[in-house]
């Protein structure tokens, strides 16, 4: 059997980024795990455009897994991590398997609001209470990873980082395989024509259900990485501008392959880091001249270079 | 032979306007089904009866003696009856091994719930090389289908049809918009893939040569009622059939017929 490049890439990478990492200065470190909660939140938005849908109000289940990590320290006393990420996968698993029954039957803008709406309902709920923080959040604490004892040790930002990663991988490679699948390849086919998906015999409406869920526990996992990774939650990760974000990059990255999102999410914060650093008033800017840019003259994200280099060479 | 298709009574109004009155037709298998008619007669409402993407108004389809009426396209899809578009449905921005490989992987991953889509390729890209060269499309497999002549997309509509091996296939115009040049070599092309797999056809056409030529059978819609039923040299020279869909001065010439094949 010949080994897929992309799995390639994605292996190399993960190993380079667990290998050099502890080397690194602490931005740097900062800056990967950043990009690898942003990428894996756009992996699932990846998803949902592949599907022909854009949703505004991915922040929802990115705040929502945050919570649902963060959460249980003060509700129930557990700082166990791994029990922290499995309670963000099964709490944005049922919320979107509930909103998706009126999503799945709305497209384009209408799908693009409501879900924005859906957000902005967490975001209003999350201000108004106090016993959460209102908008200055709360901080989170993490104390064991399976068990072992990891707060406050020497290596317990190298350990959250390198599951970071692992999971990040694991995301990755699961969503290229299920994009060439038969099911996945239903994605842009919905996208095409809906009407012929049907008369093909395949349930449009179950198949959005599905990747609407996927995307909402993808977005849910990047949020409670980065709720233990940083340490510190607010509302603010339900605001629409966060939602934004993530649309921004989706657009920057391109749908060709599942290694764009992790790309871009890297691109995008490296410009904002960068651009906050050296132009503090208008770091803004910078953005929206690299969105135009790509909107202008790569339409297909920054992957089509990829590809276009790639058919160069075939 | 057997009745596989049967309209009983079939009864479609919208509003004022009825589409379909008194609708009563059983179809052998293993046979051609033209059904004619002018604009606005009742014969795509036909379709989309039998196909469930509209609900009759009183009345009931039965397919192999199942009633079907309640069904949903996508349940009909899977017990048998597939259907082509007067304007092609198809995945624009997929190249044309990917539209059928779409079809190949939504009936192989059906499972056992598909009766009659059996996938005698066991390798999707090989069910897929199949059909191109069954419908001579190998020369257009990766042209992405939103660049294809019209001809051409008529023939990978069809394709796509019967990507899932139905036992019924209906077909909307296939020749409307192909060039009268091609339209023969079209139809020549659709009926050997087709008939070769003893599919049970129904199809809406307005080019009465083709009627003649394909069909064992015609229906002639009018006004959502069915003015004659019978072979095609009877019912194309039925009076009524002539006044109000034919017209006086064309004459059928019946040229090497392939329905009595």
């Amino acid at each position: 059997m010949r080994i897929d490049r992309t799995i390639i890439v994605l292996t190399a990478a993960m190993a380079a980024l667990l290998a050099f990492t502890p080397f690194l200065p602490n931005w740097a470190m900062f800056l990967f795990t950043v990009s690898l909660c942003y990428g894996v939140v756009v992996l699932g938005m990846m998803l949902l455009v592949r599907t022909g849908l854009v949703s505004f109000g991915h922040g929802l289940y990115y705040c929502l897994g945050a919570y649902a990590a963060g959460t249980l320290e003060p509700l129930f006393g557990i700082t166990e991590l791994a029990v922290m990420i499995g309670s963000a996968v099964a709490v944005t698993a049922i919320v979107s398997a509930i909103l998706a029954l009126l999503l799945r039957k709305y497209r384009d803008i209408f799908f693009a609001m409501l879900s924005l709406a859906f957000s902005m309902i967490l975001y209003g709920l999350l201000v108004k209470t106090s016993s959460l923080g209102s908008t200055d959040g709360f901080n989170v604490t993490v104390k064991t990873l399976f068990g072992l004892h990891i707060a406050d040790t020497a290596y317990e930002r190298y350990l959250i980082f390198a599951l970071t990663v692992l999971i990040c991988w694991t995301c990755a490679v699961l969503m290229h395989f299920y994009l060439k699948s038969h099911r996945g390849r239903l994605a842009e086919a919905i996208r095409d024509n809906e009407l012929r998906v049907e008369y093909m015999g395949a349930s449009v409406a179950n198949t959005i259900h599905l990747h609407y869920v996927m995307s909402a526990v993808l977005a849910g996992l990047g949020g409670a990485l980065m709720a233990v990774s940083v340490g510190h939650i607010d509302p603010e990760m339900a605001y629409w501008t966060t939602s934004g974000e993530f649309v921004f990059i989706t657009i920057l990255s391109g749908t060709g392959s599942v290694l764009a999102p992790f790309l871009g999410a890297t691109i995008f914060e490296s410009i904002r880091s960068f651009a906050y650093e050296y132009s503090p008033n208008t770091w803004q800017m910078a953005l929206g001249i690299t969105m135009l840019m790509v909107i202008m003259f790569l339409p297909g994200g920054l992957w089509s270079l990829f590809k276009r280099a790639s058919r160069r060479v075939a | 032979m057997s009745v596989i298709l049967e309209a009983r009574d079939l009864q479609k109004s919208f509003g004022a306007v009825t589409a379909a009155a008194d609708i009563n037709v059983s179809v052998e298998s293993d046979t051609v089904v033209g059904l004619i008619g002018s604009n606005g007669a009742g014969k795509t409402t036909f379709l989309n009866i039998v196909t469930g993407y509209l609900k009759p108004t009183s009345g009931s389809i039965y397919f192999d003696g199942r009633d079907i009426t309640s069904l949903g396209p996508r349940q009909i899809t899977r017990l048998g009856i597939c259907r082509s578009f007067q304007i092609p449905q198809l995945f624009d921005t997929l190249s044309v091994r990917d539209n059928l490989l779409v079809g190949v992987g939504i009936v192989a991953s059906a499972g056992g719930s598909w009766r009659h889509a059996a996938n005698t390729d066991s390798e999707p890209a090989k069910a897929v090389e199949t059909m191109l060269a069954r419908f001579d499309l190998q020369s257009y497999r990766d042209m992405s289908a939103g660049t294809l002549p019209e001809g051409i997309r008529k023939l990978l509509d069809i394709a796509m049809a019967m990507v899932a091996q139905p036992r019924i296939l209906l077909l909307d115009e296939p020749t409307s918009g192909v060039s009268a040049e091609e339209k023969f070599a079209l139809m020549d092309l659709v009926m050997e893939a087709v008939r070769n797999q003893k599919v049970t056809v129904l199809f809406v056409e307005h080019d009465m040569e083709i009627i003649n030529r394909y069909t064992h059978r015609v229906l002639a819609f009018s006004e959502g009622r069915i003015i004659a039923d019978d072979e095609p040299e009877v019912a194309l020279n039925d009076p009524e059939v002539r006044k109000y869909i034919i017209g006086e001065t064309l004459h059928v010439k019946r040229r090497d017929s392939h329905a009595t094949a």
